[in-house]
Order: structure tokens, then C-alpha cells, then sequence
């Protein structure tokens, strides 16, 4: 894409993605909605958090990983550990990319 | 102007001194790890993806969403035709949609430009934080407060830190991990939102189904997996209070 192109598919990027941030805060009312919708999409933030991550740990380009030596893996393993242990936000970050590192350079994964 | 300038100044300074706003702030600290490192390996994709520092940094600040910059640069770079970026882009940001469906009791009460104004200002990291601080709503708290303080502590951070990526560009290695501290920071906040088993399955199920229809093309992965989790639970609940949708 040229420079120009580039800056209009910008502009466009940043309106879809405030139109969705924005979008049942824009309204004065309340949208009429199915209940089970309503019901439903308490569980759309942690299935969208959820579908974000388990593609990063478990596929290398695009391929479900075919050995269990993957240092992403047992990293986060270690991190969702830590988590259930220590309820840390910052101890599952380090400690599973503390794990990770170890595994790749230590053993060489 | 200057006037202006100073009213604006007292009024930050007036926020910044508010209990809830410090206390949103200091929530969002431990996250600046994760967030530093993710925005690194954004900035440094998008110094390689050749799109020039310019217009790398214009987009980080206005679009200000890491997953849908990093999914448009292939696109960008294979020159995609202009509505695919954006296709791809809504797909990607969906998830601000339920976001946006959360807030909307805590923040319904507040005048629309400020509601839009907080809008631009959401992300995973704030939204889990303050789900986690605010599981119900209760009417009388300043919980816009509270999401200023995180919000603007993750701004902050992101910013520096993708801004820092673009300009050092080709001098990280990705060997570092510091993507892979961005994946742990997304797995913690997910890990905040496991609070009941239903929300257990939700994640098992679009873990599954994001990486069974990983192939689809401008990431409609997770919208299937959205949709997938979100049907999957509305039928277990409707299964276990009975066909007549009885009420807990």
C-alpha cells in the first residue's frame, strides 16, 4: 500500500475499533436484546481473552505443534500454576517467561 | 487559552489525587511488565512491517488496539485491498464490543462524550482489572475514577513502550521472549476472569475452537470462538435451571 492508503486504512482501523469499544455505551437506552444474548455475553469477554492466547501457545505457524518439547507449552503451564498459587498478575508474567527462556536456551527447546 | 489550559491542568491534578484513581493506577502496575513487553514486539513489527516511523507511530496512538495493528500489518504489506484490513480489524476488536456491554451499568450515568471519551480508553488489561475489582455493580461508587487511573497507567505504558519498538526497530531480537511475556500477561488476565465453572468452559471451549479454525481468513477465529463458548454456556445454564428458563 502507498503512504496515503496506508493513512485511510488508519483513520478506518481507529473508527471500527471506538465504534465497537463505544458501542452499547453510545445509546441513552438500554438495547432491547433476547435475554439469553444478555445471558450469553457475560461469557464473550473471557472466550475472546481465552481465544486470543491459546493460539500463541499451542500453533507454530499456523501447525498445532507435533512434540511435547515446546517451551511455550510448559511455560505456560507454569504460569497458569503460579496464578493458582499466588494469585499474581505479575509473578504468572515472569514466571512463565522465566520458564519459557530456561526451557529455549537451558535445554535448547 | 491559557485559562483553559490551567482549568484542564487543575483538573487532572484533582483526578490524579482521588483514592479510586490512585487505586486504579497502582492496580495496573503489575501488568506494565507484560503490557512494556508486548508493545516492544509490537513497535518492532510494525518498524519491519516498512510502513516508516511516521505513520507506525500515527497508528499506534489513534487506533490504539496492539492485536488488530499487528494482524493489519500482512495485510498492509501483502497490499490487501483496504475493506479487508478493516474486516479483519472488527473481527479482531469484537471482543471491545462485550467490553463495552459490561461497562455500560457502571458508566451509563456519566454524559456521552465522557462515555466515549472512556471508550477509547479500554483494553483487555483494564477491563479484567476492573472485573476483578468490580465484579457487581453498586450504585455511589467512582468507578470512572477507578478506570481512569488504569486506563491511563496502561495508555502510558503501551505507548512508550510500541513507540520505543518502532524507532529501535530491527535492534530487539526476537529471541528475548518478549512477545511470548505479552502471551502470559493475555493468560493472567484470563486467568482473573475464571470465577465460576461455567467460565471455566467458555475458555475451554474457545481455546478449542480459536485454534481448530485458526485457518479462517481475517481472523474470524475468534468470533467462532466467541460465538462457539457463548452457545455452548447459555445451554448448559438453560440445561441445568430447566427448558423453562427459570431464573437463579
Amino acid at each position: 500500500m502507498s503512504p496515503l492508503e496506508i493513512f485511510f486504512t488508519t483513520i478506518g482501523m481507529a473508527v471500527i475499533s471506538l465504534l465497537c469499544r463505544a458501542f452499547f455505551l453510545i445509546p441513552k437506552q438500554d438495547l432491547p436484546m433476547p435475554g439469553w444474548l444478555r445471558e450469553g455475553l457475560r461469557y464473550a469477554p473471557i472466550a475472546a481473552l481465552s481465544a486470543v492466547v491459546a493460539p500463541e501457545l499451542v500453533l507454530t505457524q499456523g501447525h498445532l505443534i507435533d512434540t511435547w518439547r515446546d517451551p511455550r507449552v510448559f511455560g505456560a503451564l507454569a504460569g497458569l500454576a503460579l496464578y493458582a498459587w499466588r494469585r499474581s498478575l505479575f509473578g504468572t508474567i515472569v514466571g512463565g517467561t522465566g520458564v519459557m527462556l530456561a526451557l529455549r536456551f537451558g535445554l535448547g527447546w | 487559552m491559557t485559562s483553559r489550559v490551567a482549568a484542564l491542568r487543575a483538573q487532572a491534578l484533582a483526578l490524579a489525587g482521588r483514592p479510586m484513581f490512585r487505586e486504579g493506577a497502582r492496580d495496573a502496575v503489575p501488568m506494565a511488565i507484560g503490557i512494556g513487553a508486548w508493545g516492544i514486539v509490537a513497535g518492532v513489527a510494525m518498524a519491519k512491517s516498512g510502513m516508516g516511523v511516521p505513520l507506525a507511530i500515527f497508528m499506534s496512538v489513534l487506533v490504539y488496539a496492539g492485536s488488530a495493528q499487528i494482524a493489519s500489518l500482512p495485510l498492509i504489506a501483502a497490499d490487501a485491498p483496504m475493506w479487508v484490513v478493516w474486516a479483519t480489524t472488527l473481527c479482531v476488536s469484537l471482543r471491545f464490543m462485550a467490553f463495552s456491554f459490561h461497562y455500560r451499568p457502571y458508566f451509563a450515568h456519566l454524559p456521552r462524550p465522557q462515555r466515549v471519551a472512556l471508550s477509547y480508553l479500554m483494553g483487555d488489561t483494564n477491563f479484567a482489572l476492573f472485573i476483578r475489582r468490580f465484579p457487581e455493580h453498586v450504585p455511589g461508587q467512582r468507578y470512572d475514577e477507578y478506570f481512569m487511573g488504569c486506563a491511563l497507567v496502561t495508555y502510558g505504558i503501551w505507548e512508550v513502550s510500541i513507540i520505543t519498538g518502532i524507532v529501535a526497530g530491527h535492534g530487539i531480537p526476537a529471541s528475548w521472549g518478549l512477545g511470548f511475556a505479552g502471551t502470559m500477561a493475555l493468560l493472567a488476565l484470563t486467568c482473573t476472569q475464571l470465577r465460576s465453572p461455567s467460565t471455566w468452559m467458555a475458555a475451554v471451549v474457545a481455546a478449542c475452537a480459536a485454534v481448530a479454525a485458526y485457518a479462517l481468513p481475517l481472523k474470524l477465529n475468534i468470533v467462532v470462538a466467541i460465538a462457539a463458548a457463548v452457545a455452548v454456556c447459555v445451554l448448559i445454564d438453560h440445561a441445568r435451571t430447566g427448558p423453562a428458563g427459570a431464573k437463579r
